[in-house]
C-alpha cells in the first residue's frame, strides 16, 4: 500500500526539555520522523521547546515551533495550522500524553485531525494498567500478580474529568500489601521513566513509594507488582505495518536482573541466555501484545521477565511507541526504527521500504541478525546529588549512557567500560565498603547483592576477592552466563600481573581481543600507557573494522558504519572492512555519554560540524559512543566509527584512516571536554587539530598563563588563586578572605564547583569533596594516605580560587572568530545572579537590563579575547559585572552549551559557520551581520530533584540541570512565562504567594510583590519580610519560619495553600533551615525562585502571562 | 615460569581447509578426525542446536555467524532429526569464540561434550564473519573440517580431500537420512513447563515422505489433525497410495534435488496425477517441481537463516521464515499449471508454488521453523484445509 495522499500535513510532538528518562534519544527519532515525513512530501509541522534539538532546525520542518508542550499551547499550534494528522510516537511519554490530552479536551476533533502511528484508545490501552493486565489475560499472556490501585476521577457538571481523589487512591494502594506481599514493586500509570515507583522492602518503604506513585501519576494511578527480583529481564523492539506484517528489530538482555529499570540497567544485545523455543515463545507474545494493543503501525517495545529456574514468561510493559530501547535497538542493528516507523505511519508496509544500511539490496520487512556482541552502560550522577542514596531501583535515575560493540561479550563490556569516561580503564579495582570489619564475606555479598552504579565492579572485586561464582550468583542474581565471562577477565587480568605483557603478537592480540584497554594493561602491568601502545606498534597488533551491516554479512553492505574489533587472522591475513577512502576527511570527535553538563548541546554542535563540511566537500567522519545521539545516526556523517572516545581507540581509527586520502584534520572543539582531553595525544601523534590550538586551548584553561594575557589586554578578572595542595588551598583562601568560589581545573559543569562562605565549609571541601574526586588508580597508589591522595591529585588538577562576586549580574557571550575578525553571535544576561552555574541560570537574549556602553564594552574585551587567543571558530566568555565593573570569569575557546540555543535566536547556523572556519575558510566569506531581533528568547534549566529524595534544591556553582527549554516571545515578560511553562514549572494565574527575602533583597523584591498584589494575588511573609512589606504599603500576612513553630510554611505548601515561592537566604544556617520549605514547594509543584533576579523576572512573567493568552509563532516567522 | 613461557600460544587444534588450499586454523572443538564438506553459513542467532540436528544439513560444514555459540547449551528436546543414532547430517562447525559454560535451566550437556559425543568436528576462534564474506563473494566453498589435539596435521592430505570432493551437485544425500521402513509419528510440538505431547484422536491419514525430516514437521502435522505414517524416500507411488493418505507430506532434506529427484520425483508426479493432496517443504518444494517438469539450480550462496522475508502472493503478506537450502527452484522453468505463490524478499528467488488443477502445494523455507520465527505454522492448517475440502468433495 503506497503512502497516504488523503493527509498533507502532519504535526510531530517531540519531547521537550533532557530530563531523567527522555534525553536525545527523542532528538533522534524526532529528526528522523521530519526527514522522513519531509521527503514524502508533506508539510511537517513541529513543536518542541527544546532549542538544543537537531529537530528544531529551522530547515527540518516546514514550520517549527519552538514553544512549551503543554495541550493548551499545541492546540493553538494546531488552531492556527490546521495540520491533517498528529504523529504523537516520536516525542517519546511527554508527545503521548499531550495528544491524550489533546483528545480529551476533543481538540483533535473539533479541528479534524487525526492521530496517527498509535490511536488514543491504543495509547490507553499499552498505558492503563488496568486495560493492559485485561488485554494481556485476553491473549494468555501472564502477568506478575498484581494489584491495581487508582485514585477516582473527579469531575465538574459537565462531566469533565478535573482532577483525581489521589487520597483514596493511597487508602486503595496501602491495602494491597496483604495481597501482593514484599517485596513489592509499584509502578505510577502514565509516567516516564518510572517517575514515582520503586521497590518496598518493607511496609515503610511501602508506604512511601505508594505515595510518591499516585503523585507522579498523572491519572493517580499504581500497580503493584509481585517482586520478580531475581529474574532474568528482556526487551523486544518490535515493528509493525497496516498490513499487519510484524517484525522484531532486537531482542535486549539485562545483565541487572529484575528489580533495576531498564534504563538504569546494564544491558547487552542480543539476548544471550534464551534457548530458540524461549526466544520463539517471547517473539510470538510480542507480536500477540502490539496486536492485541492495536499498534497499528509503527514501533514498540515490549519487556519481559523470565524465570531462570523454569522459564516461565511473564510480560511486564510495553510502549507503544518509539522509546530510548528503539534508539538502542536502531544503532545497534543499523535499522533505523524512528524513520520506518513514521514512513509506516503514513501508510507504507514495510516490504514497500528499503533497508537503507544494505544500499536498498534488501527491503525493511526483514528482522535483523547480527554478529556481534552490544553492551549498554548507564552513566549516573548520584554525585552531584548528595543525600541521595545511589541505589538504582525501577524509577530511572541514570543521565546518560554508553554503548560499545565487540565481537564478543568481554570486548563489548570492555569498551563500554572505558568509553563511560568515569575514570575506568576496564573491570577496575574498587574498594569494597566496611571489608577488614567484621565478617568480610557478608561486607561483599552486600555490596554484590544491591543494585548501584558500582555493582559490577564490585562483583568483578568479589571474584579477586576469592569468591565463588556460585555464590556471586546467588547474592547478585546475575547470570552466571555473564559472571563466567567476567571470570575470564579477572583471571587474564591475573595473568598479567604475574608475568607481565605477553611476549608475542598472538597472545597480545587475544588479550586484546578481550576488550582490554592499554591503559588497563598497562596498570596491570605496572607499567604505562605508551610503553604498551609501542609494544602493540612493534608487534603490529592492531584492530579491525567490521560494518554494522542488519545481515551478519550475507549481503555487502555500502554503509560505512563501524565499529573495532581484535579479530584473529583469517587464512593469515587480518579481515578489516574500513576501506578508508582516497577522499580529503574531517574526522569530528563527539562527546561521549552524556552527562550533567555535557549533553544535546553538544552533539548538536558536531552534527552541525558534519553537515556544514560534507556541503563543503569534505568527508565527514564521526567517532562517538552515545547511542541516544543524532551525531551516531549512520547518515550523519560520511563514515561513522562507534568507538570510546579514549586516545587509544581513536588513535586507531585515525591510523586506520590515514592508509589512504587525507586526513585535513580533527574536530576537538565540540564535543565537550570529552574531545579536548584527547587533543594532547592527538598533538603527540602528529595529527592535525582544526581551530584554535590545543596550546590556545590549555592557556585558556590555565590559570597563570590566563591572568598574565588579561593584565597585559588590561582586563579584570575578580581576585583569584592556586593551590596544588590542601596545605596550600588553606593558606589562599586566607589570602583572598571569604566567600571564594572553588572549582577544580579541566571538568565541565562545574563538578565540585562550590561557593564557600565559612571556614567550616572550606574543611568539608578539603577533606570531604575532594577525597570523592580522588581516580581509582591514584588511590590504589596511596592507601590510607588521604591527604597524599588529594595532594597528588592537585598536582595535576589544581584548585581555583576566586573571589566571589555577591550580588553581581553574570554574562554569557559567543562569538565566532578566525584569528583575525570577530562576530559576536549572542549576548545572554542571566536572571540569576552570579555563582549560580551558567547551565543551571535562566538567561535572555539579547540582555534585558544592560545599558548600550556596557553591551559595546563587552564586545570590545569578547573581540580582545578572540584574537588574543587566535580562536579558530568558536568562543564562549562569562563575565560577572558588579557596580559598573566588568570582571572575565572564564574563556573557552571551543563550542559551549549556549550555541544552539543562540543559534536558534539569531537564525543564524553558528556551528556550521564555525566549522568552516575551522576547516580553513574565513569569517568575511560568510557576510555575518549584526542581527537586529525584534525577539528575545529566554533559556531556562529543568531540574531532575524529584527523582532524588533528600536532595536540596538550593542552585550553585555546581551544574545540576539536565536540560533547557527556550522561550521565545517579542517581549522579555511573556518570553520568560513561556520558559517557565516549558520547563514544567508552571505560571501560576491566582493564589498566595509567599515571600521571604534576605535584607540585601527586601527593596529590590518591593515592585514585583506590588505588582502580583495588582494582579489579584495574596501575599504572605515571614516575619522580616511581612514587616518589610507592610511598610511600603503591601498587604501581607505573616506566617511562620519552619523553626518558629506550627503551623508554618511547609505546612501550607503541603496544604496546597502557597502558589508561588520567593525566598532568598544568606548564610548557611538560614539555607540549611529554608531546605524542607524548597523540597515541599518540589514535591506539591509549586514554582519557586531562590534569587532577586529570577523573582523580579517571574513576578513580570506572571503579570504578563495573566495580561492576556500567550500567542504561538513558528521559528521560521522570526525571520527573512 | 618465564614470561614467553606463560604467554606461549599453543599450535592450532583444528583446521579448515578449502579445496583452493586456504587453510584457517582455530582451535579444535568436540570430535576429533576430520570431515570433508560443503562450507555454508547461518545467520541465526538462536537455535544452534536445532541446525545441527537438522538431517537438511548432511554434507554440510556450519559456519555461524553468531560469535557466541553454545551458550544455553544442549538438551534432549531440541533435537531435529528424527534418528539420533544415525550420523549422516551435518559434517561440522565453525565457531568464531570459544564456547562457554552453558546457562540455561533446560540446558543437560555443554555443546563442546555434546559435539563429541555426536561425532561432530568442531572448530572455534575464527573470523567467521571474513568466513561469510568468503562465502557470500565466491560460493559454498568444499573443505575438509579437521581437529587433532595435538595440533599435528597432514596438511597436504587435508588439501587433497578438500580438492578431490566432488561436492553437494548430482548427490543424492536424502537416501542416507531418510527413514529405514515405515513408522508412525504421534509426537506433538513442544509447550514450555509441558514438553512435546501426544496426539490424539486424528481426522487425517497423511503419509510423510522421508528425504530427512524434522521431527518439528511431524510435530506439527500431528497436532494438526494428522496420523503421520513416516516411509523411506525410496517408496513407490503405488506403496504410498497403498496407504489410502488423506494427504502426503514432501519432507525437507539434503543434497541435490535433481539426484533424488531421479527416484522420488516419479513418485510424486503418480501422487499428485492421483489427485491426493499434497504438501512439500525444502527438498519436497523443489521435487514437487521436478516432478512438475520444472528445474531447479544450484544458488550462489544459498539461503540459510532465520531471518528472511518472504512475500506470499495470496494474502499479500510478508512473513520472516527460517531457511536452509541451497538449491532453488527456476521459476522460469514452471510450466503453465503451476502458479508461484512465494518469493523470497532478499533475492527474488521462488519460495512457493500451487498446482493450479491439482490439490498440491509447496515452500521453500521453513514454516515448522524450529529454529527460527513460527510466523508460517498456518501453512499446515491450509494442508489440512485443503484434505478437508478434498474429502468432503469426494
Amino acid at each position: 500500500m503506497p503512502k497516504r495522499t488523503d493527509i498533507s500535513s502532519i504535526l510531530i510532538i517531540g519531547a521537550g526539555p533532557i530530563v531523567i528518562g527522555q534525553a536525545c534519544e527523542f532528538d533522534y527519532s524526532g529528526t528522523q520522523a521530519c526527514k522522513a515525513l519531509r521527503e514524502e512530501g508533506y508539510r511537517i509541522i513541529l513543536v518542541n521547546s527544546n532549542p538544543a534539538t537537531i529537530m528544531t532546525d529551522p530547515d527540518l520542518a516546514d514550520a517549527t515551533y519552538i514553544e512549551p508542550i503543554t495541550p493548551e499551547i499545541v492546540a493553538k499550534i494546531i488552531e492556527k495550522e490546521r495540520p491533517d494528522a498528529l504523529l504523537p510516537t516520536m516525542g517519546g511519554q511527554t508527545a503521548l500524553n499531550c495528544a491524550l490530552d489533546l483528545e480529551e479536551m476533543g481538540v483533535l476533533e473539533e479541528f479534524g485531525v487525526e492521530m496517527i502511528g498509535a490511536r488514543a484508545d491504543v495509547i490507553e490501552k499499552a498505558e492503563d494498567r488496568e486495560k493492559f493486565r485485561a488485554a494481556m489475560d485476553a491473549i494468555g499472556l501472564e502477568n506478575p500478580r498484581a494489584t491495581i490501585a487508582s485514585s477516582p476521577a473527579i469531575r465538574n457538571e459537565q462531566g469533565k474529568i478535573t482532577g483525581y481523589d489521589r487520597a483514596t487512591g493511597i487508602m486503595e494502594a496501602l491495602k494491597a500489601i496483604d495481597d501482593i506481599g514484599l517485596p513489592a514493586i509499584i509502578r505510577p500509570a502514565f509516567t516516564l521513566g518510572g517517575t514515582g515507583g520503586g521497590v518496598a522492602y518493607n511496609r515503610e518503604e511501602f508506604e512511601t513509594i505508594v505515595r510518591s506513585g499516585i503523585e507522579a501519576s498523572p491519572v493517580g494511578q499504581v500497580l503493584i507488582d509481585e517482586s520478580l527480583l531475581g529474574w532474568k529481564e528482556y526487551e523486544m523492539e518490535v515493528v509493525r505495518d497496516k498490513a499487519d506484517n510484524c517484525i522484531i528489530i532486537c531482542s535486549i538482555e539485562n545483565v541487572d536482573p529484575m528489580g533495576v529499570h531498564t534504563g538504569d540497567s546494564i544491558t547487552v544485545a542480543p539476548a544471550l541466555t534464551l534457548t530458540d523455543k524461549e526466544y520463539q515463545m517471547m517473539r510470538d507474545a510480542s507480536i500477540a501484545v502490539l496486536r492485541e494493543i492495536g499498534v497499528e503501525t509503527g514501533g514498540s517495545n515490549v519487556q519481559f521477565a523470565v524465570n531462570p529456574d523454569d522459564g516461565r514468561l511473564v510480560v511486564i510493559e510495553m510502549n507503544p511507541r518509539v522509546s530510548r530501547s528503539s534508539a538502542l535497538a536502531s544503532k545497534a542493528t543499523g535499522f533505523p526504527i524512528a524513520k520506518i516507523a513514521a514512513k509506516l505511519a503514513v501508510g507504507y508496509t514495510l516490504d514497500e521500504l528499503e533497508n537503507d544500511i544494505t544500499g536498498g539490496a534488501t527491503p525493511a520487512s526483514f528482522e535483523p541478525s547480527i554478529d556481534y556482541v552490544v553492551t549498554k552502560i548507564p552513566r549516573f550522577a548520584f554525585e552531584k546529588f548528595p543525600g541521595s542514596e545511589p541505589t538504582l531501583t525501577t524509577a530511572m535515575k541514570s543521565v546518560g549512557e554508553v554503548m560499545a560493540i565487540g565481537r564478543n561479550f568481554s570486548e563489548s563490556l570492555q569498551k563500554a567500560l572505558r568509553g563511560l569516561e568515569t575514570g575506568l580503564s576496564g573491570l577496575d579495582e574498587v574498594e569494597i565498603p566496611g571489608l577488614g570489619q567484621g565478617d568480610d564475606s557478608n561486607a561483599i555479598r552486600a555490596a554484590i547483592a544491591t543494585p548501584t552504579p558500582t555493582r559490577l565492579l564490585n562483583v568483578a572485586q568479589a571474584m579477586r576477592l576469592g569468591m565463588s561464582l556460585e555464590e556471586i550468583h546467588e547474592a547478585s542474581a546475575i547470570n552466571p552466563w555473564f559472571l563466567e565471562a567476567m571470570a575470564h577477565i579477572v583471571e587474564m587480568e591475573e595473568k598479567v600481573r604475574q608475568h607481565g605483557l605477553p611476549t608475542n603478537q598472538t597472545a597480545l592480540r587475544e588479550l586484546k581481543s578481550m576488550g582490554f584497554s592499554d591503559v588497563r594493561l598497562a596498570s596491570l602491568a605496572d607499567t604505562d600507557e605508551s610503553k604498551v601502545a609501542k609494544l602493540r606498534a612493534d608487534m603490529d597488533v592492531h584492530p579491525v573494522y567490521k560494518r554494522i551491516d542488519t545481515c551478519a554479512a550475507e549481503f555487502a553492505s555500502p554503509t560505512a558504519y563501524m565499529y573495532s574489533t581484535y579479530e584473529t587472522p583469517f587464512m593469515g591475513v587480518l579481515s578489516c572492512e574500513s576501506e578508508p577512502t582516497d577522499k580529503k576527511k574531517v574526522v569530528i570527535l563527539g562527546g561521549g555519554p552524556n552527562r550533567i553538563g555535557q549533553g544535546i548541546e553538544f552533539d548538536y554542535c558536531c552534527c552541525h560540524a558534519a553537515f556544514a563540511l560534507e556541503e563543503a566537500g569534505y568527508e565527514t567522519i564521526m567517532v562517538n559512543c552515545n547511542p541516544e545521539t543524532v551525531s551516531t545516526d549512520y547518515d550523519t556523517s560520511d563514515r561513522l566509527y562507534f568507538e570510546p572516545l579514549t586516545s587509544e581507540d581513536v588513535l586507531e581509527v585515525l591510523r586506520k584512516e590515514q592508509q589512504n586520502g587525507t586526513l585535513h584534520g580533527v574536530i576537538v572543539q565540540f564535543g565537550g571536554q570529552t574531545p579536548l582531553k584527547l587533543a594532547q595525544a592527538l598533538m603527540d601523534a602528529g595529527v592535525p587539530i582544526l581551530g584554535t590550538s590545543p596550546d590556545m586551548i590549555d592557556l585558556a584553561e590555565d590559570r597563570d598563563r590566563f591572568q598574565k594575557l588579561l593584565v597585559r589586554k588590561g582586563l579584570k578578572q575578580p581576585e583569584n588563586g592556586i593551590a596544588y595542595s590542601v596545605e596550600q588551598g588553606r593558606l589562599i583562601a586566607g589570602q583572598l578572605g571569604l566567600p571564594l568560589v572553588v572549582r577544580p581545573s579541566y571538568v565541565l559543569g562545574g563538578r565540585a564547583m562550590q561557593i564557600i562562605r565559612d571556614e567550616e565549609a572550606l574543611n568539608s571541601y578539603l577533606l570531604g569533596t575532594l577525597p570523592e574526586l580522588v581516580p581509582g588508580d591514584i588511590r590504589a597508589k596511596y592507601p590510607n594516605d588521604k591527604t597524599g591522595q588529594i595532594n597528588t591529585l592537585l598536582g595535576t588538577n589544581p584548585l581555583l580560587f576566586d573571589r566571589y562576586l555577591e550580588g553581581a549580574t553574570e554574562i554569557d557571550v559567543d562569538a565566532l572568530c578566525d584569528g583575525k575578525d570577530v562576530f559576536i553571535c549572542g549576548i545572554m544576561e542571566h536572571i540569576e545572579e552570579a555563582g549560580i552555574h551558567s547551565g543551571d541560570s535562566a538567561c535572555s537574549l539579547p540582555p534585558f537590563s544592560l545599558s548600550a556602553e556596557m553591551i559595546a564594552e563587552l564586545k570590545r574585551q569578547t573581540e580582545i579575547l578572540a584574537l588574543s587567543l587566535e580562536v579558530g571558530g568558536l568562543m564562549n566568555v562569562q563575565y560577572a559585572i558588579k557596580d559598573g565593573e566588568i570582571y572575565v570569569l572564564e574563556v573557552n575557546p571551543r563550542a559551549s552549551r549556549t550555541v544552539p540555543f543562540v543559534a536558534k535566536t539569531i537564525g543564524q547556523p553558528v556551528a556550521k559557520i564555525a566549522s568552516r572556519i575551522m576547516a580553513g575558510e574565513s569569517l568575511a566569506s560568510f557576510g555575518l551581520t549584526e542581527p537586529k531581533l525584534n525577539h528575545i528568547a529566554v533559556k531556562e534549566a529543568v531540574f531532575p530533584f524529584a527523582r532524588f529524595p533528600g536532595v536540596d534544591t538550593i542552585l550553585g556553582p555546581e551544574m545540576r540541570s539536565t536540560g533547557e527549554v527556550m522561550g521565545l516571545d517579542s517581549k522579555f515578560s511573556t518570553a520568560f512565562a513561556k520558559s517557565q511553562i516549558a520547563c514544567g514549572t508552571g505560571v501560576p494565574e491566582s493564589g498566595t504567594v509567599f515571600v521571604s527575602m534576605r535584607d540585601q533583597d527586601k527593596e529590590g523584591v518591593v515592585e514585583a510583590v506590588r505588582s502580583l498584589e495588582d494582579a489579584g494575588f495574596m501575599i504572605i511573609a515571614t516575619s522580616g519580610t511581612q514587616k518589610f512589606l507592610k511598610e511600603q504599603g503591601i498587604d501581607c500576612a505573616k506566617i511562620n519560619k519552619v523553626l518558629e513553630g506550627r503551623p508554618h510554611i511547609v505546612d501550607a505548601i503541603k496544604n496546597g495553600q502557597v502558589s508561588l515561592v520567593l525566598n532568598t537566604t544568606e548564610g548557611a544556617q538560614a539555607l540549611a533551615d529554608s531546605r524542607s520549605m524548597r523540597r515541599a514547594a518540589l514535591l506539591q509543584k509549586v514554582p519557586y525562585y531562590t534569587t532577586l533576579a529570577g523573582s523580579v523576572a517571574a513576578a513580570k512573567g506572571i503579570v504578563a502571562y495573566k495580561a492576556g493568552s500567550l500567542e504561538v509563532r513558528p521559528l521560521q516567522s522570526y525571520f527573512g | 615460569m618465564t614470561t614467553a613461557d606463560a604467554w606461549s600460544v599453543k599450535p592450532a587444534t583444528a583446521l579448515l581447509v578449502l579445496a583452493d588450499g586456504s587453510v584457517i586454523e582455530g582451535e579444535g572443538l568436540g570430535a576429533t578426525g576430520d570431515a570433508v564438506g560443503e562450507v555454508c553459513f547461518n545467520t541465526a542467532i538462536t537455535g544452534y542446536q536445532e541446525i545441527l540436528t537438522d538431517p537438511s544439513y548432511a554434507g554440510q560444514i556450519i559456519t555461524f555467524t553468531f560469535p557466541h555459540i553454545g551458550n544455553v547449551g544442549t538438551n534432549d528436546e531440541d533435537v531435529e532429526t528424527v534418528d539420533m543414532a544415525a550420523q549422516t547430517g551435518v559434517r561440522g562447525c565453525v565457531i568464531c569464540a570459544s564456547i562457554t559454560d552453558p546457562s540455561n535451566y533446560r540446558s543437560a550437556s555443554h555443546l563442546d561434550a555434546w559435539l563429541k559425543a555426536r561425532g561432530l568436528v568442531g572448530i572455534s576462534g575464527v573470523d567467521t564473519r571474513a568466513l561469510t564474506k568468503l562465502i557470500r563473494e565466491k560460493g559454498m566453498p568444499h573443505a575438509v573440517i579437521a581437529h587433532s589435539p595435538d595440533g599435528k596435521f597432514d596438511i597436504d592430505a587435508l588439501k587433497q580431500k578438500a580438492a578431490g570432493w566432488a561436492g553437494l551437485e548430482g548427490l543424492d544425500l536424502a537416501k542416507d537420512v531418510t527413514a529405514k521402513g515405515a513408522h508412525g509419528w504421534t509426537e506433538t510440538p513442544w509447550v514450555w513447563d509441558a514438553g512435546y505431547g501426544q496426539s490424539e484422536a486424528a481426522e487425517f491419514n497423511v503419509v510423510a515422505l522421508d528425504f530427512g525430516v524434522k521431527r518439528n514437521i511431524l510435530r506439527l502435522l500431528s497436532n494438526a489433525g494428522c496420523k503421520v505414517t513416516v516411509m523411506p524416500a525410496s517408496s513407490s507411488a503405488d506403496e504410498v497410495l497403498a496407504q489410502k493418505p488423506d494427504g502426503v507430506f514432501l519432507s525437507n532434506g539434503p543434497g541435490d534435488p535433481a539426484a533424488t529427484g531421479a527416484y522420488a520425483a516419479h513418485t510424486i508426479r503418480g501422487v499428485v496425477d492421483a489427485g491426493v493432496p499434497t504438501f512439500g517443504i525444502c527438498l519436497g518444494h523443489q521435487m514437487l517441481a521436478l516432478a512438475l517438469g520444472a528445474k531447479t539450480i544450484k544458488m550462489h550462496q544459498g539461503h540459510h537463516g532465520a531471518n528472511h522475508p518472504v512475500h506470499d502472493f495470496t494474502t499479500g503478506k510478508v512473513e520472516i521464515t527460517s531457511m536452509n537450502h541451497g538449491f532453488a527452484v527456476d521459476t522460469e522453468t514452471l510450466p503453465a499449471n503451476v502458479e508461484e505463490t512465494h518469493k523470497s524478499l532478499f533475492d527474488g528467488t521462488n519460495c512457493g508454488l500451487k498446482v493450479k488443477d491439482k490439490p498440491a502445494f509447496s515452500v521453500q523455507y521453513h514454516p515448522e521453523a524450529s529454529p527460527g520465527p513460527r510466523d508460517s505454522h498456518y501453512l499446515f492448517q491450509r494442508f489440512t484445509d485443503m484434505m478437508r475440502e478434498h474429502k468432503t468433495n469426494a
